[in-house]
């Protein structure tokens, strides 16, 4: 039976893969593990001028318990790496992870015996932000990134 | 009041070296084996006592390691009442470092001298608990020391080794 013309436009089908990751992609709930400058600029992004939000991204939790978005903002030394790596352990999967900024990416210009060279030596990470300390638009474009590879046939223009 | 570097010289004779005086910074090279002699002294001077310990660091010259003086370490200290600095710098020798500690006569010298010997590999000898002060446990070497490999990068600890 062709469902349309038994419904009419009443009804939309879809897939129930495609309606779980359109939930999630607009409901991140955003861990910030600030170190550094970089937090300032997340502080800015969820604040109204940029405001998070219109991405669904602004529950901001500080318990990795209820958060899926870890964005990691700062200088991760080898002291602090292995908390990272426990908050990260905590969160329940789905899970993605942000560097963001030259620090978290790649240590930034901190070359010396202390600090973690990119947090990707202790954690998987998705998306790296560039930038001491980023724009908050380059973070925004951030979470735009994560939303298209938690659902990456949509459209999000 | 009479010149502190001259009552020190006069007190301690050949223990203080080189002396110098610009812009109120009293600076004396004193030797490594009556330091805590000299903390003292200065901290019960009657006529101006140094009663605030401010500062207390390791330096690494590698350069001077040959004329046998490759550490050094420096104290400042700040007399209160009568609003004075002093700096005593003292040279140690040897590849294995060691000087009295200064925490029976300034009990604030304790993470100060933790540090320096975390960074530099200094000992300071009578020390209540010289261990590590930055680095975590089983960190291998001293990472200001400028024979230190700059590239050098150790093994990132676990938890256990923080805790």
């Amino acid at each position: 039976m062709d469902l349309r013309k038994f419904f009419g436009d009443t009804v939309l089908t879809t897939r129930i893969k495609d309606v779980v990751n359109w939930g999630r992609k607009y409901a991140l709930w955003p861990m910030p593990f600030g170190t550094a400058c970089c937090a300032i600029e997340f502080m800015g992004v969820v604040s109204a001028q940029f405001d998070i939000s219109r991405f669904g991204a602004e529950v901001v939790r500080f318990s990795p318990r209820q958060s899926d978005l870890l964005l990691v903002m700062g200088t991760i030394n080898y002291k602090q790496a292995p908390i990272l790596k426990k908050i990260y352990e905590q969160m329940c999967e789905p899970k993605w992870v942000v560097a963001v900024g030259a620090c978290a990416s790649s240590g930034g210009f901190y070359d010396n015996y202390s600090v973690v060279q990119g947090i990707d030596e202790v954690i998987p990470v998705d998306v790296y932000v560039p930038g001491c300390p980023p724009r908050p638009e380059q973070i925004l474009d951030a979470v735009m990134k994560i939303q298209k590879k938690i659902d990456p046939g949509a459209k999000l223009e | 009041m009479m010149n502190l570097l001259e009552i020190l010289q006069k007190e301690f004779g050949e223990a203080v070296g080189e002396v110098h005086q610009n812009y109120g910074d009293d600076t004396a090279v004193v030797d490594s084996s009556r330091i805590v002699d000299i903390l003292k002294f200065l901290k019960e001077f009657p006529e101006c006592p140094f009663d605030l310990f401010l500062d207390l660091c390791g330096v690494d010259y590698l350069a001077q390691s040959a004329s046998g003086g490759r550490f050094e370490v420096v104290y400042h200290l700040y007399s209160l009442p009568k609003k004075k600095r002093i700096r005593l710098r003292v040279k140690i020798a040897g590849e294995k470092p060691s000087i009295q500690s200064a925490v029976p006569v300034y009990p604030i010298a304790d993470w100060f001298e933790r540090e320096a010997y975390d960074l530099l590999g200094i000992r300071f000898e009578g020390h209540p608990n010289l261990k590590r002060l930055l680095m975590w446990e089983g960190f291998e070497g001293h990472p200001l020391r400028k024979d230190y490999p700059i590239d050098k990068r150790q093994p990132i600890p676990t938890l256990g080794n923080l805790l």
